[in-house]
C-alpha cells in the first residue's frame, strides 16, 4: 500500500522548523534565569519536552535538576526554582504552597513559573490571591505545535475535550486560533477554510483576527487548504475498536506523544523497551495503516527476506564481507530489531484480543453501525456488564448504542430492556474501587448512563455531548455502512471502511472527502442540517506567490478539535493517495475510545 | 460442599482482580444465546468480515509465530558481531538515557539515597559544569522569542508582572499597538487587550451596565480565559445575589463560572450559586460527592445516611440509598470476617485467606466474595448472598453469574447442580439456567471441572451442532453418540466411530445403533 502512492503526490512541509522554534524559544526563557536553578516539569509536559530537547540542552543553560511535579513539598536546595506547567490552577496554587512554606521557613529563593503554551487570568490570579504575585513571575512558552510524525501535529491537550465540550470552558480557543496562526504565518498563506462546528467556528475568527492584528509576508505557500472539525460532528468513530495496526496499537499499549511501551512480554526480554512509532520506523511505517489481518503476513515476509539477506554473508570473501558489514550491516539490524519488537506486538495483541472475544465485539460494534439485531447488541452489552469485564469498554459499548440509535431505545425495545439496565446501575454507583480510584458515577456524567432509566438517561449525558445524533439518517444519505453482501477484500482496500474491516467509513472522514470533493458544502445540505449546521467554507484573498501553487492546493491541513484517532489519520491517507492529495493532521491530541470516556469520568474529589 | 484440597486459588485483593476471575471463567458466547450456530455462520459468509478472524488456532497466528523463529534465529548472527552502535541506551527503566524523563527520574532516586544518609555532611560533588554552547547563545540571541511572527509578542508588554522585560526590537509592530499608549480603553477594547494576553484594567468599570457589558464582549469573543477573567473581577465587585441573578441569562458565562468555581474548590460558592439557580439536583450531588474525601468507613458510611434526605432525583435517591446500605453491610461483614479469620477456627478463611478488605468494594465484587465465603449461611444473615441478592434486587442472570463463577472457583461442584436444579410440581428435578449452557460448560472446564460434571452440561446445550462440537472438545462421547442418533446421522456416527477406542463400550454402542433397523437414517 505505501508503494501505491501517486507519483505527482506533493511533498509534504518540513516540520521539524516548529520543534527548533520550541526549543529556541525556552532556552531564551532559561537565559532569562541566569544561574543554576532547579526546573519542575509538570508530567504530562515531559514527553512533549523530550521531543524537542535532552538533558543536556538544559544543562547547558544552568537547569541543575530536574523534578517532576508532583503536589509534595519540594526537597531542592537550589535557591533559583523555575516551573514549566500547563496553565492549571492546580499546579500554580501548589507553587503558592511551595513558596509560602520557604517564607515560613525563612528560606529565600526565587521562583519563576512558565505556563506553555498560553497563561490563564485564572492563574494569576491564585499568585495574587496567595500573596505570591510578584515574589513568583511568569512567562509564557508558546510552545502549540509538537510534529509527531511528517503528517501529525499535536498541541498535547487532551483537556481541550473535557473543558470545552464537557465543562463548556472556552479557554483553549485562543490557543486553538493561535496554533492555526503559527501555522499561517509558517506554512501559508491559507487560500480556502472548510469546517464544521461550533469550536471550529471560534477557532477560525480566532485565528482570522490574530491574522488580521499581523502582517501576512507574501511568500509561497507550503499549506493551500485547511479544514476544522470538532470532535463532537463525529463521536461514532473514535468510540469504535481499532482495527488497524497503529489504532490497534494504541488501544492496547497506549502511544503516548509518539512513543510506545513494550512490555517484557513483547519484547521477549527482561526489560521493557520504549519505541517510538513513526515513518523513521520503515517496518512500522509499512504496517502502521494496514488493517490487522494483513500485517502478519507482512511481517513473515519480512523476516524471510531479512533472513536471505543475512544468508547472504555465507561465502563471502574478507573484501566482500568488509563492504557488507559497512554498508549493509547496520541497516540489517535496525531492520531486525523493529522487526522482532513489531512481530513480539503483533503477537501479543492476538493473545489479548482472543481472549476479549474480540470477534463478538467487533460483531456486536458492527451490527450496532449498521443498525442491525440490536436486540442481540443490548443483550451481548447486558452481558458484558454483568461479567464485569471492563466497566470503561461497557461505557463505551453504551454510547456506542446511544449514539448509533438516537436514544430511541425505550420506545423501540420496551419494559423489559429497560430492566435489562437496571444492572448498568450495579456498574455504577456502587462501583468504588481502591481510594483514589473511586468511581461514583452519579456525579460523573457518564455515571448518568448507568442508571435504571437508562435509555432516556443515556441520551440526556450524551446529547448533550452529540446533540441529536442523528447517526442513521447520516449513515444512509452519506453511505456510511457498506452494503454487507458485497465481499470486502481488506488487502486491496476499495474505500476509507477499511479502516473497519470494511464495516463502516469513518463519518469524520468522510465529510472531508464530501467537502474537498465539491469544493464546499453545497450539495450537502441535509447532512449539515443532521449535524446541527455550524459549516463554513471560506476563501481568502490569495496572497500566495504564484508558482508551485498546485501542490500547495493538494496539501490539506485537517485540524480535529478534540482529538482524532490513528485509525483516522490512516484514512486520511487512504485518501490522500486516491485522491493526489496530502493531509497533515493537526490535533488538539490522539485519542481513542478509552481516552474519551476515561475524560469523562469523575471519580476524584 | 466439595472442596478439592489440591487447588491453590484465593480471594484476590482488587476489584480488577474479581473482574479478571469472572472473565476469564465465563468466555462469554454470543451467538448461542441469541442464535443458532447456523445463524452465525450465515451471518459471517454472508458479510465482509470473513477475511478476517481473530481466532486462537488461526493459522496467521502460527505464521506469525514461525517469523518470531525465523527472527529469533537471526538473534545470533546478529551478536556475533553486535558493536552495540545503533541500539538506543536505555535504562534499566526503559527510559532512553539523556532523554527528560529519564533524567527526572534519577534525580528523584538520587533524592531517595541523600535522604537515607543523613548521619554524614554532604561532599560537595561537582558534576562537570558545563559550559554554555556557543551556538545555543548565538540561536537564541538572534531569537528573542518572536520567531513566530504577528502578534505573538503579547507578554513581552505586559506592564504588571514581568519582571524581565524583553528589550528585543519589535519585528513587527501590531496595527493596534498605537493603543497601548492610551489607557482609556472601552470595553470592547479591554476585551481585545485581554485576548492579546497583554494587561488592561478593570477596576474602572463600576457601573453594573459596564461589567455587564464587559462579560458580553467576552463571551463574544469566545475566549474562555478572558471570560474567566472578567468573572473573576465581577465576583469580586459585585454581590452574590447580582452576579447570580445576571449570570442566569448567560448561559456561556455562567458554565465558565461554574467551571472556575469546581476549579478552585470553591464548593460553598458553588453550592450557593447551584441552589439559587434552583439546581437542587445537583446541589445534593455535590454534596454528595463530598464522601469521597471522607477516608475511615463509619464516618463515610454516616456522611452517606445524612445524604438520604437530600434532594436527589428518584433515581439517584434509589442508589444513595443502595450505596448506604451497601456499605453499612460492609462494615458489618469486614468486622466479623476479619476476626474469624485471626481466630484461625474458620477453615474457608484458612484455605484461602483474603488479601483485602471487603470495604468499599462494587456491589458485584460483594457478592461475588459472600458466595465465595458464606455460600451456605442462611438467609437473614447480612452476609448470606440470597439476602444481597434480594436487598439490592440483583436479577436472576447477574446472580447466576457471579455465584457460578465463585462456586465452580472453589470446585464446589454440588453447589454447582444444585444451582441449575429446580423441581416441577410433580417433583422431578430438572435443570435450568438464565444463562446458556453453553456458557456454563465454558465457565466449568476453565475451572477444570471433571468430564461427568462437565457431560451433564453440554448435554444441555440446545443447539446440536454447538453441542456436538462442545461434547467432542470435552470428550463426551455418549453425547455425540445420541446426538447423531437423533440427527439420523448414519454417515457422521460412522465417521466419528473411529474416533472411539477400538473394542470400547462407545464402540459397541455405535455398532448397535448402526446395525438397529429401526432406525431411519437420513443418509
Amino acid at each position: 500500500m505505501a508503494n501505491s502512492a501517486r507519483r505527482d503526490s506533493p511533498e509534504l512541509p518540513d516540520f521539524s522548523l516548529l520543534k527548533r522554534l520550541a526549543r529556541d524559544q525556552l532556552i531564551y526563557l532559561l537565559e532569562q534565569l541566569p544561574g543554576k536553578k532547579d526546573l519542575f516539569i509538570e508530567a504530562d509536559l515531559m514527553s512533549p519536552l523530550d521531543r524537542i530537547a535532552n538533558v543536556s540542552t538544559l544543562k547547558q543553560h544552568e537547569v541543575d535538576k530536574l523534578y517532576k511535579v508532583e503536589y509534595k513539598p519540594v526537597v531542592s536546595t537550589s535557591d533559583q526554582l523555575c516551573f514549566l506547567i500547563r496553565p492549571r490552577i492546580q499546579t500554580v496554587k501548589w507553587i503558592c504552597d511551595v513558596a509560602n512554606a520557604d517564607k515560613a521557613a525563612g528560606k529565600f529563593r526565587r521562583y519563576k513559573i512558565i505556563f506553555t503554551p498560553q497563561k490563564f487570568y485564572a492563574c494569576e490570579a491564585v499568585l495574587e490571591e496567595q500573596g505570591m504575585f510578584g515574589d513568583v513571575t511568569t512567562d509564557e512558552w508558546a510552545f502549540y505545535l509538537l510534529p509527531l510524525d511528517d503528517d501529525i501535529i499535536s498541541l498535547e491537550l487532551p483537556e481541550f475535550f473535557r473543558d470545552n465540550f464537557l465543562a463548556g470552558d472556552q479557554r483553549w480557543m485562543r490557543t486553538a486560533g493561535s496554533a492555526l496562526h503559527l501555522l499561517h504565518s509558517l506554512y501559508g498563506p491559507f487560500s480556502k477554510v472548510y469546517g464544521i462546528g461550533r469550536y471550529s467556528k471560534m477557532a477560525y475568527e480566532s485565528w482570522r483576527e490574530q491574522v488580521e492584528q499581523g502582517e501576512q509576508r507574501a511568500r509561497q505557500a507550503e499549506i493551500g487548504n485547511v479544514f476544522l472539525i470538532d470532535r463532537d460532528v463525529d463521536f461514532v468513530t473514535p468510540l469504535c475498536s481499532q482495527v488497524v495496526y497503529e489504532g490497534l496499537v494504541d488501544d492496547i499499549f497506549r502511544i503516548k506523544c509518539g512513543c510506545v511501551e513494550f512490555s517484557p512480554d513483547v519484547t521477549a526480554s527482561d526489560k521493557s523497551v520504549k519505541v517510538m512509532l513513526n515513518s523513521q520506523d520503515k517496518v512500522f511505517n509499512e504496517i502502521r495503516n494496514e488493517h490487522f489481518s494483513n500485517v502478519f503476513g507482512f511481517l513473515s515476509q519480512k523476516a524471510r527476506n531479512l533472513q536471505t539477506a543475512y544468508d547472504k554473508r555465507r561465502g563471502m570473501d574478507i573484501k566482500q564481507m568488509k563492504t557488507f558489514v559497512s554498508e549493509e550491516l547496520k541497516g540489517l539490524k535496525q531492520e531486525h530489531r523493529l522487526l522482532s519488537l513489531h512481530i513480539g506486538a503483533s503477537e501479543s495483541i492476538m493473545k489479548k484480543k482472543t481472549k476479549q472475544d474480540f470477534q463478538e465485539l467487533l460483531k456486536t460494534e458492527h451490527s450496532l453501525l449498521e443498525g442491525f439485531e440490536i436486540r442481540e447488541c443490548i443483550s451481548y452489552i447486558e452481558e458484558h456488564i454483568s461479567r464485569q469485564v471492563s466497566m470503561i469498554e461497557s461505557l463505551r459499548l453504551l454510547c456506542l448504542l446511544s449514539i448509533t440509535e438516537n436514544g430511541e431505545l425505550s420506545f423501540s425495545y420496551g419494559v423489559d430492556h429497560l430492566l435489562t439496565f437496571s444492572n448498568l446501575r450495579q456498574l455504577g454507583l456502587l462501583v468504588e474501587q481502591q481510594p483514589g480510584e473511586t468511581l461514583t458515577v452519579m456525579e460523573s456524567r457518564v455515571g448518568k448512563l448507568v442508571n435504571d432509566k437508562t435509555a432516556g438517561k443515556l441520551t440526556d449525558a450524551f446529547s448533550s455531548l452529540a446533540k441529536k445524533s442523528n447517526f442513521r439518517a447520516l449513515s444512509r444519505k452519506l453511505n456510511l455502512v457498506p452494503k454487507s453482501d458485497e465481499e470486502y477484500d481488506l488487502r486491496v482496500p476499495r474505500d476509507m471502511a477499511y479502516i473497519f474491516s470494511g464495516a463502516y467509513v469513518p463519518l469524520s472522514c468522510k465529510l472531508i472527502e464530501q467537502v474537498l470533493e465539491r469544493d464546499g458544502w453545497t450539495g450537502l445540505e441535509e447532512v449539515t442540517r443532521l449535524l446541527n449546521g455550524n459549516e463554513f467554507a471560506v476563501t481568502g484573498q490569495i496572497t500566495s506567490i504564484n508558482g508551485a501553487k498546485n501542490d500547495a492546493q493538494r496539501i490539506i491541513l485537517v485540524m480535529f478539535l478534540g482529538g482524532c484517532t490513528f485509525s483516522e489519520i490512516s484514512a486520511l491517507r487512504f485518501l490522500g493517495r486516491e485522491k493526489g492529495y496530502k493531509f497533515i493532521v493537526v490535533t488538539t491530541a490522539i485519542t481513542n475510545s478509552s481516552r474519551l470516556i476515561e475524560s469523562l469520568l469523575d471519580n476524584h474529589v | 460442599m466439595l472442596i478439592s484440597k489440591t487447588t491453590q486459588c484465593s480471594y484476590t485483593p482488587t476489584v480488577h482482580r474479581y473482574q479478571k476471575e469472572i472473565q476469564r471463567q465465563d468466555v462469554y458466547h454470543f451467538n448461542n444465546m441469541t442464535k443458532s450456530k447456523a445463524d452465525e455462520e450465515d451471518y459471517w459468509n454472508s458479510s465482509k468480515f470473513k477475511a478476517f478472524t481473530f481466532d486462537d488456532e488461526d493459522d496467521e497466528l502460527i505464521r506469525l509465530k514461525e517469523s518470531r523463529q525465523a527472527v529469533n534465529s537471526i538473534q545470533r548472527l546478529v551478536e556475533e558481531d553486535d558493536d552495540e552502535d545503533d541500539v538506543e541506551k536505555v535504562s534499566w527503566s526503559g527510559e532512553p538515557v539523556g532523554s527528560i524523563s529519564w533524567s527526572v527520574k534519577e534525580t528523584a532516586a538520587s533524592n531517595q539515597r541523600t535522604d537515607r544518609e543523613p548521619a554524614f555532611p554532604k561532599i560537595p560533588t561537582d558534576t562537570p559544569s558545563l559550559s554554555k554552547s556557543q551556538s545555543g547563545y548565538s540561536l537564541s540571541s538572534l531569537f528573542k522569542g518572536k520567531t513566530k511572527g504577528g502578534n505573538f509578542q503579547s507578554f513581552t508588554d505586559t506592564l504588571s508582572d514581568s519582571s524581565i522585560r524583553l528589550y528585543a526590537p519589535e519585528l513587527r509592530k501590531p496595527k493596534s499597538e498605537y493603543k497601548d499608549y492610551v489607557s482609556d480603553w472601552s470595553p470592547e477594547e479591554t476585551i481585545q487587550r485581554l485576548q492579546q494576553g497583554k494587561t488592561a484594567p478593570l477596576e474602572k468599570f463600576r457601573s453594573l451596565q459596564d461589567k455587564l457589558l464587559l462579560l458580553d464582549f467576552a463571551v463574544s469573543a469566545h475566549d474562555g480565559n478572558v471570560i474567566t477573567a472578567v468573572l473573576i473581577y465581577l465576583k469580586r465587585t459585585l454581590s452574590k445575589e447580582v452576579l447570580f441573578r445576571e449570570l442566569e441569562s448567560r448561559q456561556t458565562a455562567l458554565r465558565h463560572f461554574i467551571h472556575y468555581l469546581t476549579e478552585t474548590k470553591d464548593q460553598r460558592l458553588l453550592l450557593e450559586l447551584l441552589r439559587a439557580l434552583g439546581r437542587t439536583e445537583d446541589v445534593a450531588l455535590l454534596q454528595y460527592k463530598e464522601h469521597l474525601s471522607i477516608a475511615d468507613e463509619n464516618k463515610r458510611r454516616d456522611f452517606l445516611k445524612s445524604c438520604l434526605s437530600l434532594p436527589f432525583s428518584a433515581e439517584d435517591s434509589a442508589h444513595v440509598q443502595d450505596h448506604y446500605t451497601l456499605l453499612e453491610r460492609q462494615i458489618i461483614i469486614e468486622a466479623t470476617d476479619r476476626q474469624a479469620e485471626r481466630g484461625g477456627k474458620v477453615e474457608i478463611f484458612q484455605k484461602f485467606p483474603r488479601r483485602a478488605s471487603i470495604l468499599n468494594m462494587p456491589l458485584i465484587t460483594t457478592l461475588y466474595y459472600c458466595c465465595f465465603y458464606h455460600y451456605s449461611e442462611p438467609e437473614g444473615t447480612y452476609s448470606s448472598p440470597l439476602n444481597i441478592r434480594q436487598a439490592f434486587k440483583i436479577s436472576e442472570k447477574q446472580y447466576f453469574v457471579t455465584a457460578l463463577a465463585a462456586r465452580a472457583k472453589l470446585k464446589a461442584w454440588l453447589d454447582v447442580d444444585a444451582l441449575f436444579t429446580s423441581r416441577n410440581w410433580l417433583g422431578f428435578t430438572r435443570k435450568k439456567s438464565p444463562l446458556s449452557f453453553q456458557r456454563v460448560v465454558d465457565v466449568l472446564q476453565k475451572n477444570s471441572a471433571p468430564t461427568q460434571v462437565l457431560q451433564d452440561y453440554v448435554g444441555l446445550v440446545e443447539d446440536p451442532d454447538m453441542r456436538i462440537s462442545l461434547a467432542q472438545k470435552h470428550k463426551c462421547h455418549d453425547i455425540v453418540i445420541n446426538t447423531y442418533r437423533d440427527m439420523k446421522d448414519r454417515q457422521q456416527l460412522l465417521g466419528y466411530r473411529g474416533k472411539v477406542g477400538r473394542g470400547s463400550a462407545e464402540e459397541r454402542k455405535i455398532d448397535e445403533l448402526l446395525n438397529n433397523q429401526q432406525i431411519r437414517w437420513k443418509n
